[in-house]
C-alpha cells in the first residue's frame, strides 16, 4: 500500500500500543537546551532513572545565553545557573553537549541539522515547539513539553496519538523578492493558527523541489504557528548533498546504505492523504504580520484589516484586540509604519543564506537613525561562517551590531529585549503580545530582506522597491 | 506508580475570556528562567494582570476577589496555543487550577496538560458561556466536571463537554502519566532501536 513519509517513519518507530490506544514511539533523536530539560533531569534523579540512550541525546544552549556577553559569569545569575545546570546535568548523565567552548554552540534547531545529526527517516524531539524544522530533511520531528523530555530521557520513547497528514502543495517560481518566509507567512495566513491542529505537514510541489534546506528548514520551522505540530519535505538530493561530509553523517561505504534508506523514506506516488492545499507560488507576495498571532498576516501592499471588514465575530473580536494592542491605524497600509528596532536571527532565519541574502542588499546603505538594529547568527558556525565571507562588516558597516549566537529578541530570555511599546521588524516566528520582552513591545514578522528594508528606512517598507529588486 | 484515577472534577470556576490565548501570555518567557516549576504559580497571566505603567493589579478575572480559589479555568478556542513550554500548564496548576474547560486547545499544550493530570475538556460556545455566567451570578457556584458521564453540571444544569479519547481512558484508569508504561516497554524499544540503524552506538 502507498504510504506517505510520516506513515513509514512512524511504522518503523512504533514500539507497541498502550493501554489508552496511544503508541510508543522510539525517539531516535533527542535535542535539549537549557530551559525545558533542568526540570526533566530532576525527575529523573528523583525517581533514580538514567539517560537510556545517551549516544542518542545532544544538547546545546541557546534560549538564556547573552548575546553580548562572552565571559561567565554572567550578569544575570538565573541565566548562570541555567548554564551550570545543563552543563552539571550533561557531565552526570553522559549526554554530549556543545558548549559555547566546542565552537559548535546555537540555537538547538540550526545545530542540529549542520552536525549532521537531523537525518531523513528519523524521529526527532526537543522540548521546543520549533523542532518542526528538522522535518525540512524528511524527520518527524516533534516539539515536547517537559514531562515528554523526562520520558525520552529515560526511555527514548513517549506516547502519542497518530496525526493526520496534509499535503501543502505549493507550485512555480517565487517571485522577485519573495522568500521561503512570506510562503509560511502565506500558509498560516490561509489555514489560521489553529488550522493545522491534529496534523502533520507534508510540504511539496516545484516550489520545494527547487528550495534549498535552509529555505525548507524556515518553512518548517512555523508549521506549529499554524497548529501543526510537525511539517516535513520528502528527502532528495538537495538533502543529500546538504548532509554529505558533515560530522555526524554517515561515512564510506554507509554513506551509500544510509542514502539507499533516506530514499526509501519518501511519501509513495498514490499516498494517502487526510487533506490537500495547493498554493501558486505567483500568488505568494512579501508578507508582514499587523497583529498579535502570525495568522495576523498580510502582504505588503494591503491594508491594515479593519473591524468593519471581519468575516465572523471572532474575526472582528480578534481585529480590534490586535489593533489596540498593535496601535495601528485600521483600513491604512501597513506600508510607512514607524518601527524601532530591526532584528534579523532566530531558528527561523539566523542561517547563512539570511544574512547573505540581507549583505547582499544593505551594503552601502544605512541603517535609519534612531533605528536599534541587531543581527544574531543562529550557531557559532553560522557566525564563522559569515565571518569568513565578510558579511558581519557590512553589516556593522550598514549600522546593524552583530552579535555572538543564540535566540536573541525571538524570546526575551536574555538581555535582547524590546522597551516600551518599541515596535521591531523581526525575522523571528511569533509576534504575541509581549513576546519580545516588554509588555507592550509590538513585533512585525517579515523576511530577513524586508527586515533589512525597515532597517534603512526606519519604517515597514517593500524591500522590492528599497532595494530595487528587479519584478519580471 | 499508582495514579490517582481522575473521573472528575468538581469547584468554584473562573472564566478568562478570549480566543487565541498563546503560552507567552499564560507564562511569560522571563520567568522561565528557573530550574524547578516550583513558583510559577505566582506568575501566572503575569503581564496580563499587571499594569505595565503603575504596577497595579488590571481588572483581570484573577484579579478578581470573588473567584479567589477557583479550581476550574474557563477560556476560548485555541487555547495554550504557541510554545510547547511545560511551563504554561504548570503555571495553571501550580495557581491552583485542576481543569480548564474552553472550545479546544493546541495540541502540545493538551498533552502536557494531561501528562499533569490536569484534565482539558472541550465545551460548545454557548454552553462554556452558560457557565460563565453561572459563575458569573454566583461566584461560589460549584461545577464538576464528570468525566465518565462526559458533562458539565453546575446550577442545577447540565451541559456536554468533549474529551479525545486516549486522555480520557488515561485519566480515568490512572494512566495519565505514561513514565512507568513507557519504561515498561524498554526491552521493546530495544528491539525497534536495533532495526534502526542511526540508533547504533
Amino acid at each position: 500500500m502507498a504510504k506517505s513519509l510520516f506513515q513509514k517513519v512512524w511504522d518503523a518507530h512504533s514500539v507497541r500500543k498502550l493501554a489508552n490506544g496511544q503508541t510508543q514511539l522510539l525517539i531516535g533523536t533527542h535535542l535539549i537546551h537549557e530551559v525545558t530539560s533542568p526540570q526533566a533531569f530532576g525527575m529523573l534523579r528523583d525517581l533514580g532513572l538514567k539517560v537510556a540512550f545517551p549516544h542518542r541525546t545532544f544538547a546545546t544552549v541557546d534560549h538564556i545565553i547573552p548575546t553580548n556577553e562572552l565571559v561567565e559569569p554572567y550578569a544575570d545569575s538565573l541565566a548562570q545557573a541555567m548554564m551550570d545546570e545543563i552543563r552539571k546535568n550533561c557531565a552526570e548523565f553522559g549526554v554530549t553537549f556543545f558548549d559555547r567552548a566546542s565552537g559548535k554552540q546555537g540555537i538547538v534547531h540550526i545545530v542540529g541539522p549542520e552536525q549532521g545529526i537531523t537525518q531523513p527517516g528519523t524521529t526527532i524531539a526537543c522540548g521546543d515547539s520549533h523542532t518542526s524544522t528538522h522535518g525540512a530533511f524528511g524527520a518527524i520531528a516533534f516539539g515536547i513539553g517537559t514531562s515528554q523530555v523526562r520520558d525520552v530521557l529515560a526511555t527514548q520513547t513517549m506516547a502519542l496519538g497518530a496525526l493526520k497528514v496534509r499535503r501543502i502543495e505549493v507550485n512555480g517560481k517565487l517571485r522577485p523578492g519573495v522568500y521561503a518566509k512570506d510562503v509560511i507567512l502565506h500558509i498560516i495566513r490561509l489555514t489560521g493558527v489553529n488550522g493545522g491542529t491534529g496534523f502533520a505537514y507534508e510540504y511539496a510541489g516545484s516550489t520545494f523541489d527547487a528550495f534549498t534546506m535552509e529555505e525548507r528548514m524556515t518553512v518548517c520551522n512555523m508549521s506549529i504557528e499554524g497548529g501543526a505540530r510537525v511539517g516535513y519535505v520528502n528527502p532528495d538530493e538537495t538533502t543529500f548533498a546538504y548532509l554529505k561530509g558533515r560530522p555526524y553523517s554517515p561515512k564510506g561505504a554507509e554513506w551509500d546504505t544510509a542514502v539507499e534508506r533516506w530514499k526509501s523514506y519518501a511519501s509513495d506516488k498514490g499516498a494517502h492523504y487526510d487533506d490537500v492545499m495547493i498554493i501558486d507560488a505567483a500568488d505568494i507576495a512579501p508578507s508582514v504580520t499587523w497583529g498579535i498571532n502570525p495568522g495576523q498576516g498580510i502582504s505588503i501592499t494591503e491594508n491594515i484589516p479593519s473591524p468593519e471588514t471581519a468575516t465572523s465575530a471572532d474575526d472582528k473580536a480578534g481585529i480590534i484586540e490586535a489593533l489596540e494592542y498593535m496601535k495601528l491605524p485600521a483600513g491604512k497600509p501597513i506600508k510607512g509604519t514607524k518601527i524601532n528596532v530591526a532584528f534579523l536571527g532566530s531558528c527561523t532565519n539566523g542561517r547563512l543564506s539570511d544574512f547573505q541574502e540581507v549583505a547582499k542588499y544593505i551594503q552601502g546603505r544605512k541603517v535609519a537613525p534612531g533605528i536599534k538594529a541587531i543581527a544574531v547568527p543562529g550557531s557559532q558556525i553560522v557566525a564563522l561562517q559569515c565571518e569568513k565571507l565578510g558579511l558581519d562588516k557590512i553589516l556593522v558597516e550598514a549600522g546593524f551590531e552583530w552579535r555572538a549566537a543564540g535566540c536573541s529578541m525571538c524570546l526575551a530570555m536574555n538581555p535582547d529585549k524590546l522597551i516600551g511599546d518599541q515596535l521591531c521588524a523581526s525575522s523571528s516566528n511569533r509576534n504575541f503580545k509581549g513576546r519580545q520582552g516588554s509588555t507592550t513591545g509590538r513585533t512585525i514578522l517579515m523576511s530577513p530582506v524586508m527586515v533589512a528594508a525597515a532597517a534603512v528606512t526606519g519604517e515597514v517598507s517593500d524591500a522590492r522597491e528599497v532595494f530595487h529588486v528587479a519584478n519580471n | 506508580m499508582a495514579l490517582a484515577k481522575i473521573t472528575s472534577v468538581t469547584g468554584r470556576a473562573v472564566n478568562v475570556p478570549g480566543n487565541d490565548i498563546d503560552t507567552d501570555r499564560i507564562i511569560p518567557a522571563r520567568f522561565m528562567k528557573c530550574v524547578t516549576f516550583d513558583g510559577l504559580g505566582e506568575f501566572l497571566f503575569y503581564d496580563v494582570r499587571k499594569d505595565t505603567t503603575t504596577g497595579e493589579n488590571t481588572n483581570h478575572p484573577l484579579n478578581d476577589s470573588r473567584f479567589n480559589g477557583a479550581t476550574i479555568l474557563l477560556s476560548g478556542a485555541n487555547f495554550g496555543c504557541g510554545s510547547s513550554r511545560e511551563h504554561a500548564p504548570q503555571a495553571i496548576a501550580k495557581y491552583g487550577f485542576k481543569a480548564v474547560i474552553a472550545e479546544n486547545f493546541a495540541e502540545i499544550f493538551f498533552g502536557n496538560s494531561t501528562t499533569l493530570g490536569m484534565p482539558c475538556v472541550t465545551a460548545a460556545r454557548e454552553d462554556i458561556a452558560k457557565i460563565a455566567a453561572a459563575v458569573e451570578a454566583d461566584p461560589r457556584t460549584e461545577v464538576t466536571i464528570d468525566l465518565e458521564k462526559l458533562e458539565a453540571r453546575f446550577a442545577g444544569q447540565s451541559v456536554k463537554i468533549e474529551q479525545r479519547e486516549s486522555a480520557r481512558d488515561a485519566l480515568i484508569n490512572g494512566r495519565w502519566d505514561a513514565i512507568g508504561e513507557l519504561i515498561d516497554g524498554l526491552p521493546d524499544v530495544k528491539t525497534t532501536a536495533a532495526k534502526l540503524p542511526y540508533m547504533a552506538a
